[in-house]
């Protein structure tokens, strides 16, 4: 410390503080973004960091597809009680129900049908910024996006219409009914993400960690099967999202690397069980991080065209 | 658990003309150090296929979006990331169209060192002045003169050498302090990541090489204690007794030093209190410097809000609602004498008034041009301007944080200008206080 110098997880960690506390400052009503995933699991590290000993100034808000991991929603659930945060949740079956969003015939994926239920969140706590775990890394569209992203009041983000950032400079004005998503992380690459996991000994869901699961092949991916459908007074939220009955279901040891939900995130073959094995995996790694998810594979402008249309 | 070794983090922009080949070289400096992953190569040679004619395209990796894809031009800033075993780099693309000046300064100004690429058979030319001038006005510590495409000029020496002393006819009316110049070939490699086979006569290192290893540790400024209060952290804990009076002042310091027991000065009031204590989740520190983020406890009972700064009792900044500044135009309505907008400084926004438009720079002269009737969109240029609060800020010579500013138009919310402080004419005195507050 004496050397008056930081490294480069010192670095983005002060980065990204000051970028939440701006947030903290600047708006009136945010929420941040939490699923449960590794980003946001340093987002809320860095929560602490900028607002302790206060509260966390701010709800955290999560959208359900309906599809997601068990083990996700039981880490997200605990993280936020053990925080004392106001936990939000919204799901795509309650937006079925209020008809805010409406099933799309043919496509059982239901990432596309985040965004509508996302705004409407948005709307119906009147937030008027986001905090989002996101990188710029992570894909090329998002390699253009601002630290403080502006979305017209239909939470349509204008590539061409980007506020300059200079300096540390931030500029949060919104005029009413505009918002802000916000990205403390867009500096972090996938392997800072998991170095400052490590320093900060921070928890993460098992289902990063290898373990045995039934999956099946898909689009060049290994899916998981769903869990069983169980609850026959209900239809099946895995319709047409399970495997035929000739399909070829294995057993495999595997890991998540990125998590969309059960429909669209490939598993990782992997032995890696513990943080260390996981950063030597990344560091040795030949594919992108989101080369695991099917909803990006569409067509390479599919981000830029999900961004366009209010989503992260 | 082995030790993670601890790694710097170097960020620097490219700026050079279209077709300079910037995107070849970022392509090649992500391909040659090996941060491609299989996927983004697989679709490099989609991409190929369809628009290439079964070329690889390295300048694809970075042209991000697809309006720009379709125009064929990168049309704003975007940041590419990569590591070696020494170091992490965050790469600004910022395009070399006249017209985007303001993509330069945007992606400039963050960075430790600047990339200005030239076409080793057209040398020097408006924009290689232009983008040296944009590099000295942000003060960016370290630049490179990539002379590239030599492979289109036979590897000359005498060529490089031209093109080398053309530059140093100019720079010496810069304030560039370091500047290296390298022969290099983006599309085959050459000076990029390998040394080039090509020029025994050049003795320095390759583009990476130098990105390796300049010294890029005294970049931040670790002068005077200057900490902007970003947010008033009040916990208002009934249980907790401790927390319960606890008030501290949360911010990222903005320049030097401060230590547990130090005397300091809040400004625009003139209050004076010492540090009781230096609060971080990770437990007190003796002493916190530029740029960490932390939370300050006084002695005493302040008013003190957000946008107030806290200052050393040494080396004191200036205070005055009346700033004179050169200014980068990011706007297409232009800036006129008279006109309002919002300034932000630090963390706090003040109205302010432009009361004088002293003149617009040539950047390709780089003469002053005086008393134009507007400064235009990418137009630099030097004005006044009149706040409704006075600010305590430093020269951006001597801070790039305490130094610089953004004005915002109102209505609109945009961010219309780039703003650099001229160094104060005076600094507030150590007996200052503001009776009036
Ligand atoms: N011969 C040669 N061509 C180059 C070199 N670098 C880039 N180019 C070509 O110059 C053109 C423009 O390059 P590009 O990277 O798109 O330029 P940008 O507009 O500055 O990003 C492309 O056709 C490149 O293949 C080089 O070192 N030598």
């Amino acid at each position: 410390m004496s050397s008056y110098h930081l490294d480069h997880l010192q670095y983005l960690e002060t980065e990204a503080i000051h970028v939440m506390r701006e947030v903290a400052a600047g708006f009136e009503r945010p929420a941040l973004l939490f699923s449960g995933g590794k980003d946001s699991i340093c987002l809320l590290r860095l929560a602490e960091k900028a607002f302790r000993p206060a509260e966390i100034p701010m709800p955290f808000l999560n959208v359900e597809t309906g599809h997601e991991f068990p083990e996700l929603i039981e880490f997200r659930d605990r993280r936020a009680a053990e925080l004392g945060a106001k936990l939000i949740v919204r799901s795509v079956d309650e937006a079925f129900a209020k008809g805010i969003a409406a099933p799309t015939p043919g496509q059982i994926s239901r990432n596309q049908l985040q965004i509508p239920v996302l705004l409407a969140a948005i709307e119906e706590f009147r937030f008027d910024c986001c905090i989002g775990g996101a990188r710029r890394d992570e894909e090329k569209a998002r390699a253009k996006e601002r630290f403080f992203s502006f979305r017209d009041a239909f939470g349509q983000w204008d590539p061409k219409n980007q506020r300059p950032e200079i300096w540390n400079l931030y500029n949060a004005r919104l005029n009413p009914g505009e918002n802000m998503r916000v990205f403390p992380l867009s500096n972090w690459t996938e392997m800072d993400v998991w170095e400052y996991i490590r320093k900060e000994r921070l928890e993460v869901p098992n289902i990063y960690f290898s373990h045995t699961r039934d999956c099946f092949r898909k689009g060049g991916q290994w899916i998981p099967v769903p869990p069983p459908h169980t609850d026959s007074s209900k239809p099946d939220p895995y319709a047409g999202a399970r495997p035929g009955p000739n399909e070829n279901v294995r057993s495999l040891v595997v890991r998540v690397r990125t998590i969309a939900d059960m429909i669209s995130t490939g598993m990782i073959e992997s032995p890696a069980s513990s943080v260390d094995d996981i950063i030597a995996e990344v560091a040795a790694a030949r594919v992108t991080e989101r080369g695991s998810r099917a909803d990006d594979k569409a067509s390479e402008a599919a981000m830029e065209d999900r961004k366009k249309a209010g989503y992260f | 658990m082995p030790a993670p070794h601890s790694i710097e983090l170097l960020r620097f922009n490219t700026c050079g003309s279209v077709d300079d080949g910037k995107s070849t070289l970022i392509g090649r400096l992500l391909y040659d150090s090996k941060s491609l992953m299989e996927d983004q190569i697989e679709a490099l040679e989609r991409s190929a296929d369809i628009t290439g004619g079964g070329q690889i395209n390295l300048a694809n990796l970075t042209d991000g979006l697809r309006a720009e894809r379709e125009q064929g031009i990168t049309i704003d800033v975007a940041y590419r990331y990569f590591a070696t075993p020494r170091r992490k780099f965050i790469v600004a693309d910022t395009p070399g169209h006249v017209q985007y000046t303001r993509n330069m300064v945007t992606g400039a100004s963050t960075a430790n060192l600047s990339v200005v690429l030239v076409d080793a058979r057209q040398g020097v030319i408006e924009q290689s002045r232009r983008h040296t001038y944009i590099a000295s006005l942000l003060r960016i510590p370290h630049v490179v003169i990539a002379v590239n495409k030599m492979d289109l000029v036979g590897w000359s020496e005498a060529r490089f050498q031209e093109i080398r002393d053309e530059f140093e006819s100019f720079l010496p009316l810069l304030d560039l302090k370091d500047v290296k110049f390298i022969p290099m070939s983006a599309l085959n490699g050459d000076n990029v990541v390998e040394p080039s086979v090509h020029t025994p006569w050049f003795a320095g290192p390759t583009l990476l090489g130098h990105l390796e290893t300049v010294h890029i540790g005294s970049d931040w400024n670790m002068g005077a204690f200057r900490f902007p209060v970003q947010w008033v952290n009040r916990p208002n804990n009934p249980r907790d007794p401790h927390l319960h009076d606890f008030r501290g002042f949360s911010g990222q310091i903005a320049g030097g030093i401060v230590r547990v027991g130090q005397r300091v000065m809040v400004l625009p009031s003139g209050l004076k209190s010492t540090v009781k204590e230096i609060w971080t989740l990770d437990g007190p520190l003796q002493e916190a410097f530029c740029p960490q983020s932390v939370t300050l406890v006084l002695a005493d009972d302040l008013d003190i809000s957000r946008g107030d700064t806290l200052v050393g009792m040494e080396f004191l900044p200036g205070l005055s609602s009346e700033l004179h500044a050169k200014v980068c135009w990011m706007h297409p309505r232009p800036l006129q004498r008279g006109r309002r907008y919002l300034l932000k400084h630090g963390t706090q926004i003040v109205q302010a008034a432009v009361t004088t438009v002293e003149n617009r720079i040539n950047v390709a002269t780089y003469q002053a041009e005086p008393e134009p009737p507007e400064l235009a969109m990418n137009d630099i240029g030097e004005i006044r301007l009149k706040t409704a609060r006075p600010l305590a800020y430093d020269g951006y010579v001597t801070n790039r944080l305490t130094g610089a500013f953004v004005l915002i138009e109102q209505g609109t919310n945009a961010t219309v200008a780039a703003g650099m402080l001229h160094p104060p004419l005076e600094s507030v005195r150590p007996e200052y206080s503001d009776f009036a507050i």
